[in-house]
């Protein structure tokens, strides 16, 4: 079901009592309902991208055992907004002898590559502007959009590091796109569906019906997605391409002001989009927990409003906890060189996720759904998967009260920050 | 004036703390207090170029570190002239460096400010007498703050941010950006 359609055809029926079959001014309102959709996407967007850039900014100095911004807002939650307008307010330069057109779009191409992204990735239950039924080889596609904006920019710039930079992560995105798109398609055969709807129905709300433990090598996809998607997104450890100790700040390197802000835009919404399709993909997007989505979607007014607020909720608690993963991942492991970025990609992920579909393939052939086999599989998943989680919270707090500990020895006081805090 | 008489400080005379004195209501109060938020903005977010030529340099790294954490301000590194607001002369200028100072200066974006930072960047330093050191970097790059010291404490530098914050407040944007200011 096409939701921005059936929205639009709902408000003509209230607003007008047309037929929107029929009535011929229907396109305008059609117009009107995509241009809103197209809005809240991109406010979405701007008010998740700016707080996540001063929750990384406190999480590395947390990680570097220092504070971080705090003095914007209470404890700097406005420091985006200060970024953002200070970068507004900034003069935009165009180098001399940069190709002064090319040098202008290759933002809008970027940021435009990771928006049009935002067509298919559903936010709940009826939250998404076109559920298309190709959606996961929609975004594969559409955000490869961002290799043109970064060749375009590197190339333009007339400069050799941006050059350096845009040629690097071209090589980069086009080749991390393999092995993402093969472990998604370990996804797509799984669950029968391109769609992204289609996807998150095929799974269930609670962890055990979701695809991670469904399957041992929709498992094992889900860390080779997340792998690739990282590298797509340009995030350390695979930040090459803005590495600052070899190419000054790559691709981007001439950019300033409001031009540079786009990229950064860009790669924050990136890593939402990431993040979203593995909630999608392997943990069950929005399905609320003990609800089916019938019941969901049978709900009439306020119940229908706040399933729908609910399973948003939901999904942007995974989404957040795999973005608080990757920016964790980004202060603590360092840069890979040229080489073994390769090298990871095509000799371990790309044959890896061949594996994998042929593993999904050969389970769902030999073994039962439902059977003793598929039951003791998923069991033993979820506990394994259980005990990473519990693992991965453990050592966090182990390294908090040691860190607690050394302060307290050093400097006989309490620690500046109570652990209600943010880190 | 007395601590008692004077209203912008807390004493027995006035219990309830400071008083504010309300400005006077004039034509240009809306662009003033939008010159206001807009300066608040940008002296939140000072990112200083990673440019370094001397000792001072290893006191600008210690800086950005967990004691003195400029982080805090809203002021990081960027290592690309174009991004940065802030160009800090970390060290000694030779004439074979003059030429990249002032190159790296003109390819920052506006508004922009040069804080020289040590004795060297001041005023040539320990190095005056010598036949290749710049005796002082504003004979090159306009500089807005003169942080004495050799090299000075992270502590300065921070100090340092902080009164550019000061001297950024006073400002008017839009003549900076004519470069009036």
């Amino acid at each position: 079901m096409n939701v921005v359609q059936h929205a639009a055809d709902r408000f003509m029926r209230w607003a007008f009592s047309v037929d929107p079959a029929t009535w011929p001014h229907a396109w305008i309102v059609y117009a009107g309902f995509i241009l809103l959709a197209a809005v809240l996407a991109v406010g979405f967007v701007a008010l998740f991208a700016g707080p996540v850039t001063w929750l990384e900014r406190r999480v590395a100095g947390r990680i570097m055992s220092r504070i971080g911004p705090n003095r914007v807002g209470p404890q700097g939650v406005l420091q985006w907004l200060a970024d953002g307008i200070k970068c507004f307010l900034k003069e935009d330069l165009v180098p001399e002898g940069a190709d002064r057109t090319l040098f202008r779009i290759a933002p809008y191409f970027v940021f435009g590559g990771m928006f049009g992204a935002f067509v298919v990735l559903p936010f709940g239950v009826h939250l998404v502007a076109a559920d298309l039924n190709v959606g996961l080889l929609y975004i594969l596609a559409v955000t490869s959009l961002v290799v043109v904006g970064l060749l375009m920019a590197g190339w333009a710039s007339n400069s050799k590091w941006a050059l350096f930079g845009g040629v690097r992560s071209a090589a980069q995105l086009v080749s991390y796109e393999i092995p993402s798109a093969f472990s998604l398609m370990a996804v797509i055969l799984f669950a029968g569906t391109m769609s992204m709807q289609g996807v998150v129905a095929a799974q269930g709300g609670w962890p055990w019906d979701w695809f991670l433990f469904r399957n041992p090598f929709l498992f094992a996809a889900f860390f080779l997605y997340f792998t690739a998607a990282i590298a797509e997104g340009n995030r350390t450890p695979f930040d090459l391409p803005e590495a600052e100790s070899e190419l000054v700040a790559g691709y981007n390197v001439e950019y300033s002001g409001m031009r540079y802000l786009f990229f950064m835009f860009a790669e924050w919404a990136n890593l939402w989009i990431m993040s979203a399709v593995a909630t999608v993909c392997f943990l069950g997007g929005w399905q609320i927990p003990g609800v089916s989505p019938a019941e969901v979607a049978a709900a009439e007014g306020l119940a229908f409003v706040g399933w729908q607020a609910l399973s948003f909720l939901v999904f942007a608690a995974k989404a957040s906890a795999l973005i608080l993963v990757v920016v964790q991942l980004r202060w603590t492991v360092p840069r890979l060189r040229i080489d073994q970025l390769m090298f990871t990609c095509w000799k371990y992920l790309v044959p890896l996720s061949f594996v994998c579909i042929l593993g999904v393939l050969a389970l769902m052939v030999v073994v039962r759904e439902g059977g003793t086999v598929d039951m003791i599989l998923r069991a033993a998943l979820l506990i394994f998967g259980f005990w990473a989680v519990v693992e991965y919270a453990r050592r966090i707090r182990r390294t908090y009260l040691a860190d607690k500990a050394l302060y307290e020895r050093m400097e006989g006081k309490a620690m500046w920050y109570p652990p209600y805090r943010m880190p | 004036m007395s601590d008692a008489a004077d209203p912008l400080v807390k004493s027995p005379a006035n219990a309830d703390g400071p008083r504010v004195i309300e400005a006077e209501v004039y034509p240009g109060a809306i662009a003033t207090r939008l010159d206001h938020a807009i300066n608040w903005f940008r002296e939140s977010s000072i990112w200083y170029l990673l440019f370094a030529t001397a000792c001072c340099g290893i006191e600008l790294m210690q800086t950005g570190g967990p004691r003195t954490d400029l982080d805090r301000f809203g002021a990081v590194f960027r290592a690309s002239p174009r991004q940065s607001d802030l160009l800090l002369v970390a060290g000694t200028i030779t004439y074979k460096m003059a030429d990249r100072v002032r190159l790296l200066w003109a390819q920052m974006a506006d508004p922009k400010y040069v804080v020289a930072m040590g004795s060297c960047a001041n005023c040539g330093g320990l190095f005056q007498r010598s036949y290749s050191v710049v005796c002082g970097v504003d004979k090159i790059v306009p500089v807005d703050l003169y942080l004495p010291g050799c090299p000075p404490r992270p502590e300065a530098l921070n100090e340092a941010i902080l009164r550019l914050q000061e001297k950024m407040h006073g400002e008017r944007w839009a003549a900076k950006m004519k470069g009036q200011a």
